[in-house]
């Protein structure tokens, strides 16, 4: 009832839009709409963006003004009329709200589809793109909230993208690792660990069976373990437990640092030693990343992106960024490893919405999913894929739900689950060595691991007692709370399926 | 006797779990031929890690479809090179893959050599390292007679 009369309301407002010239720049304040910054049937070229926004108005104001002031706001606008707009070809530049509907279920909440033209954007800068997209909108005044809930590059965009460094094809042709997804561990304690102390955490892990460790997101430099002593530490052991195995290991060493010059320092002495990964922080900001990216193409590397920082922007449904528009960018920016959720773990993230991630980073063409929190087709344009990461609280007994929802092209990341084995860092390598390549085979053979998975788990440990003791240790362990961010279509479209 | 806790090579999707019988070798072949994999016979006597490229037991097997076939060539791989390690590879032609999508060891010698970590040392603290396939100490003619 409530949204059949905000869908009057909206039908109602629409028709404002001000074609007098004379009026529409002679000096003052006009309604945003009436600026040109709303257009109910513009038709999306396939080479604009376009936004989806979750906007809550203030009280009074109507939603159709709220979204043209979106538009407005991250493009071209100002508050008040400017004749020098008649010195450009101004309606290029006005993006163009066109569609507003209620958010089902949450009064007060509108979607505002806004279009973009292309020749907002400079080529190849994620850090121009957001700078329109995120920039004054947000604080607007008269929006109590808003959020970027999707966004569609226009292949035309995507290709002034070079892309991840890597992809997780060439990614895997370089480790000689397939058919599986990856195993890793970040090392803990987070701080504190001496060089030489942090290295034998590296080689218990690595030998013991998984194909990654992890620097934390905030070991940089610290008083307690300077990077190049970090370095040096690490590549013993990582170079140790590959020949121990025969295996191609690695440990990403995390570059992250106070200025750029420090990071590329730190990049160049990772690539001496013989690293084949590096590590950046999320918070680094996006000019960064886009240049480690490039360093990264010139020398071999495959670059690890940890999302420090982003649950204060992501996290919350009313407003910020979701984090699949997060996930566009940084695979336009070039990133080849991405932390994405896992569903299962310790850390926010409904399962639905995070395969939404997953496909945004490992798509060829990502199709419009509604459940999945997808509202637009992507086509991805051969642009390279991302490694997702599943890291954060999971355990060897829920390998078969990580599996199930992640499939293969996936770093699952046991930190704890490692480290924290009754038995030592190695058996607790072992443990989920192990049970991953019985998930997987089970899987490969036609077994239903959803179900069966526990059962499949259990009869391996009797042969297997690092196994057995992960499953007595953390068996019973999960973290069932409610997720905040989830899709808005999930319960519609459950029921009619 | 490698140190490592499973005392071998650890390359490939199942060296974790006990050798493979030839009926669930099948299976995982099944598994691949469903999905429109081709598969693929390889061999060596040196694992390196980074040795890529294993000597090919004739091609990959592009129209094959039963996994007998494989099977069969695996079999004559077995017989012709009983001491060398045996990987099962499946490729996936579909744009944005074309790699390599399954590998698995599916032959071992009995005795696996391992590696040695040869270490150089650099200016400052720094190490070269060279990790040492033992298996290539004798001659290529003289190893597997």
């Amino acid at each position: 009832m409530a949204n059949a009369m905000t869908a009057k309301t909206i039908e109602k407002s629409a028709d404002s839009v001000m074609t007098d010239i004379k009026k529409r720049y002679s000096a003052g304040v006009l309604e945003y709409r009436q600026m040109g910054y709303w257009d109910a049937n513009y038709a999306p070229k396939d080479t604009d963006t376009l936004c989806l926004f979750r906007i809550t108005p203030q009280d009074g104001v109507d939603p159709i003004e709220a979204a043209a002031a979106v538009a407005g706001e991250s493009s071209t606008a100002t508050w008040t009329v400017v004749w020098t707009d008649r010195l450009t070809a101004c309606d290029s530049y006005r993006a163009k709200a066109y569609k507003v509907e209620p958010v089902p279920n949450n009064p007060g909440q509108y979607f505002a589809w806004v279009a973009y033209d292309i020749i907002l954007f400079e080529e190849g800068s994620i850090a121009n793109m957001t700078a329109s997209l995120i920039g004054n909108v947000f604080s607007f005044k008269p929006l109590k909230a808003a959020r970027l809930e999707d966004i569609r590059i226009p292949v035309a965009y995507v290709k002034t993208f070079k892309g991840p460094p890597t992809g997780l094809i060439v990614e895997r042709e370089r480790l000689d690792k397939f058919g599986r997804p990856l195993l890793g561990a970040t090392t803990k304690p987070k701080l504190g660990l001496s060089g030489r102390n942090y290295g034998r955490v590296v080689y218990e892990g690595l030998k013991g069976g998984l194909d990654f460790m992890k620097d934390d997101e905030n070991i940089n430099s610290q008083p307690f373990m300077h990077w190049r002593d970090r370095y040096l530490n690490v590549m013993d052991a990582v170079n140790k437990a590959s020949a121990a195995t025969g295996e191609v290991k690695g440990s990403y060493l995390n570059v992250t640092a106070g200025t750029v010059e420090d990071m590329y320092e730190r990049a160049e002495f990772a690539r001496e030693l013989g690293s084949v990964v590096i590590m950046v922080d999320l918070v680094v900001g996006w000019s960064t990343i886009q240049s480690m990216s490039n360093w990264c193409r010139k020398n071999d590397m495959i670059l690890h992106m940890h999302r420090a920082g982003h649950g204060t922007y992501t996290r919350q449904k009313n407003h910020g960024i979701s984090f699949r528009v997060i996930a566009k960018w940084l695979r336009l920016a070039g990133v080849d490893h991405l932390h994405t959720g896992t569903a299962v773990g310790k850390l926010e993230g409904d399962p639905m919405t995070v395969q939404g991630y997953y496909n945004v980073c490992r798509d060829s063409y990502t199709r419009q999913d509604l459940p999945r929190g997808l509202f637009f087709d992507q086509d991805w344009a051969d642009l390279r894929k991302v490694m997702p990461v599943a890291s954060g609280g999971i355990h060897a007994g829920q390998m078969h739900l990580l599996l199930d929802l992640f499939g293969d092209d996936v770093v699952l990341q046991f930190g704890g689950g490692t480290i924290g084995h009754p038995a030592g860092i190695q058996a607790g390598a072992v443990a989920n060595r192990v049970a991953l390549e019985i998930m997987v085979k089970a899987r490969n053979e036609g077994r239903d691991i959803r179900n069966e998975g526990p059962e499949i788990l259990r009869r391996a440990a009797k042969t297997c007692s690092p196994l057995q003791q992960a499953l007595d240790t953390w068996g019973e362990i999960s973290f069932n709370y409610a997720s905040t961010d989830t899709s808005d279509y999930a319960v519609a479209a459950a029921a009619s399926n | 006797m490698m140190t490592n806790p499973v005392g071998r090579i650890t390359q490939g999707q199942f060296s974790y779990l006990p050798a493979l019988s030839d009926a669930e070798i099948t299976l995982q072949i099944e598994y691949g031929l469903g999905k429109g994999y081709a598969w693929s016979v390889e061999y060596t006597d040196d694992p390196h890690p980074r040795n890529t490229y294993w000597e090919m037991f004739g091609l990959p097997m592009f129209d094959l479809k039963d996994a007998a076939g494989v099977m069969m060539e695996l079999q004559n791989c077995r017989k012709a090179f009983p001491r060398h390690y045996i990987r099962l590879m499946a490729f996936d032609s579909t744009r944005g893959v074309e790699s390599t999508v399954m590998s698995f060891i599916v032959n071992r010698p009995s005795g696996e050599p391992g590696f040695g970590l040869r270490r150089q040392e650099a200016p400052g603290r720094t190490i070269r390292y060279t990790v040492h396939s033992y298996a290539t100490d004798r001659p290529e003619t003289e190893r597997n007679p």
